[in-house]
């Protein structure tokens, strides 16, 4: 990707080693990055992204921890149908979706379609059930007695979700939270379906729709575009991964 | 410092049974250890004290207020569990003011707190460490000291020892009543070691199956068990529990162990002795292991000496020289018949017997 990012469009459809660039060029960033197209791909992916996982972890930290510790009616059905709900592949889903939202402008004359922002509503069907589950598993590692302890301390559920339970958790919430914004950053078929404006597109779909001219593939500003929309996953990957890697649970309990 | 009392309390898990209807009345100021076998109910019952179950009938008495419906935080109680339950991402001190910082107290009063129960523990120095960088025992400490911060009206302790090593267990136990000597704070102690129990209660209570067989001190239950459970359950090595059979004998009763050994019945126990033999209930003859090494091993016959009566058992699988303890007489103890009696066994062969 980085090694024909670097190369012209004549040099990439040339039959030289493919593994060299003879004559690198930094034309397909300076055109990507001039681009005003690009940058608003990249605006609205990062906004997406950074709504939708805000949203996902307040719903699913918040969700886990009464699924995983109040016992409520029907709490261990409600805890399988959040894992099911999981297994159901977007492709099933985005045409229903679709129909709903046709519905809901017919009837009510908001349009929801062709929207960036409607991503924000759309990829947290996605994200919120696997990191709910992913959540629930994590909070039930807690030793049920850490938070009796708290309770007999005068901790209320709140507190005890703020003080113990989200700080000891806080591996598992990293990895919901690289995984969230990995699934809202690279998502391809719902920005395909739902947006179709050059303006309205995230990055993913921009990349494909815009660089994409008939049969003409400029090879070097996608690898350009792909490699820069990698960047920031990457990067972020790098920050938590100290964090999602040191275990926090240690001498809670005996062992 | 308050009293605590439990009234036909009943815990049923799913409809199973986990504790079935118990009344006890702890005394302010007083070290009560709950003791008992596995599942027979102890922690369920500290743990319905403490508010973090529910009991399913009876009541439960905190000072003077009935507690049922009480929240654990608002019970003013403090809890040390078996695996210390401290919070891994603070300091130990941030552990052991967590609760007051939850009730706001202001910080120079925290802090005076901490320094002062950290002192009584001696972890003045570990303050500022997390509790992965701490040991079991200190860990456990950690776990008191967030208790004794508190000041509740009672101290809840769930088998604070198990996790510990043989050593450390020794020296926490000692010093768990060194600790309840300067802080005097009504405390409930659940154990599965009769040992802790002996060592650190004013009172035991003894359950089993959901049920508690024995109120006492240590002195009592040791010396006067009142069910064949507490004979067997304290004491180490155990006690040796005999069937035997009780015959009529001329003008007295004979308690007959087996064909070779027959113990005359003293005049006194007669009349209760008679009365059991009536209704066919079982009598036991129940032994008591004595730390003393006897002498006379050739006695081959039940023999009367002084206040003291000695018999030796031989054959049958079972070894044993028996002692009748001084002062201590047959007994009729309910609900089955049986005397108590204190063994000195043979030095050679330390094989605890128990023959039923």
């Amino acid at each position: 990707m980085f090694i024909t990012s670097l190369k012209s469009s004549a040099e990439i459809s040339a039959a030289s080693n493919p593994w060299w660039v003879y004559n690198p060029t930094l034309s397909n960033y300076a055109d990507l990055l001039t681009q005003k197209t690009y940058l608003i791909f990249f605006r609205n992916s990062a906004v997406v992204s950074l709504c939708v996982v805000t949203i996902t972890m307040l719903i699913s930290v918040l969700a886990a921890f009464s699924l995983a510790r109040m016992k409520f009616w029907g709490s261990a059905t409600l805890a399988t149908g959040v894992f099911l709900a999981y297994l159901i592949p977007d492709t099933l889903v985005f045409i229903p979706l679709f129909k709903t939202f046709a519905f809901i402008h017919d009837k009510t004359g908001i349009e929801l379609i062709n929207h960036w922002w409607v991503l924000i509503i759309l990829l947290p069907t996605l994200t919120v059930p696997f990191c709910t589950w992913i959540m629930i598993g994590y909070f039930a590692s807690i030793p049920k007695e850490l938070d009796e302890a708290a309770l007999i301390d005068g901790a209320g559920y709140i507190q005890m979700l703020t003080k113990i339970f989200i700080p000891v958790a806080l591996p598992g919430i990293i990895a919901a939270t690289i995984f969230c914004f990995t699934v809202s950053w690279a998502n391809f078929l719902y920005g395909l379906a739902f947006t179709t404006s050059a303006d309205q597109l995230t990055l993913p779909v921009g990349i494909v729709t815009t660089l994409i001219r008939g049969d003409v593939y400029a090879w070097g500003q996608i690898m350009t575009g792909a490699l820069l929309g990698a960047a920031p996953p990457l990067i972020i990957y790098a920050f938590l991964m100290d964090y999602y890697i040191a275990g926090l649970t240690a001498g809670a309990t005996k062992g | 410092m308050a009293q605590v009392a439990l009234r036909n309390i009943v815990k049923t898990f799913d409809k199973t049974p986990a504790v079935q209807g118990i009344d006890l009345d702890i005394a302010d100021r007083e070290f009560i250890v709950l003791v008992g076998p596995s599942g027979c109910g102890k922690s369920t019952t500290l743990r319905m004290i403490a508010g973090l179950e529910e009991a399913t009938s009876g009541e439960i008495y905190i000072g003077d207020q009935l507690v049922n419906d009480v929240p654990p935080k608002d019970r003013d109680i403090a809890m040390v569990f078996q695996n210390y339950a401290l919070y891994p991402h603070m300091t130990v001190f941030e552990n052991m003011s967590f609760g007051l910082r939850l009730k706001k107290f202001p910080k120079a009063e925290i802090k005076e707190r901490v320094q002062g129960a950290a002192r009584i523990l001696d972890i003045t120095e570990l303050l500022d460490r997390r509790p992965k960088q701490l040991s079991g025992g200190q860990r456990q400490r950690v776990a008191m000291g967030r208790a004794i911060v508190r000041n509740p009206k009672v101290f809840l302790f769930d088998e604070p020892l198990s996790n510990l090593d043989a050593k450390l267990r020794v020296q926490m136990r000692t010093e768990i009543k060194k600790i309840h000597q300067k802080v005097t704070t009504t405390t409930v102690y659940v154990t599965h070691d009769q040992v802790e129990a002996m060592t650190l209660a004013d009172r035991v209570v003894i359950m089993n199956a959901g049920r508690i067989d024995q109120i006492g001190s240590p002195h009592e239950v040791y010396h006067a068990p009142k069910t064949q459970f507490v004979a067997g359950f304290i004491g180490s090595p155990t006690m040796n529990m005999l069937p035997c059979r009780l015959v009529e004998n001329g003008s007295g009763l004979t308690v007959r162990l087996s064909d070779w050994l027959s113990l005359p019945v003293p005049p006194s126990r007669g009349g209760t002795l008679s009365r059991a033999r009536r209704r066919r209930a079982d009598l036991r003859v129940a032994s008591r292991a004595h730390y003393r090494r006897a002498r006379g091993c050739a006695a081959r016959r039940s023999r009367l000496r002084g206040a003291a009566r000695r018999g030796r058992a031989d054959g049958h699988g079972n070894n044993g020289v028996f002692h009748r303890r001084r002062g201590g007489g047959l007994r009729a103890g309910q609900p089955r018949r049986r005397g108590t009696w204190s063994e000195s066994r043979c030095g050679s062969s330390p094989t605890s017997t128990r023959c039923t």
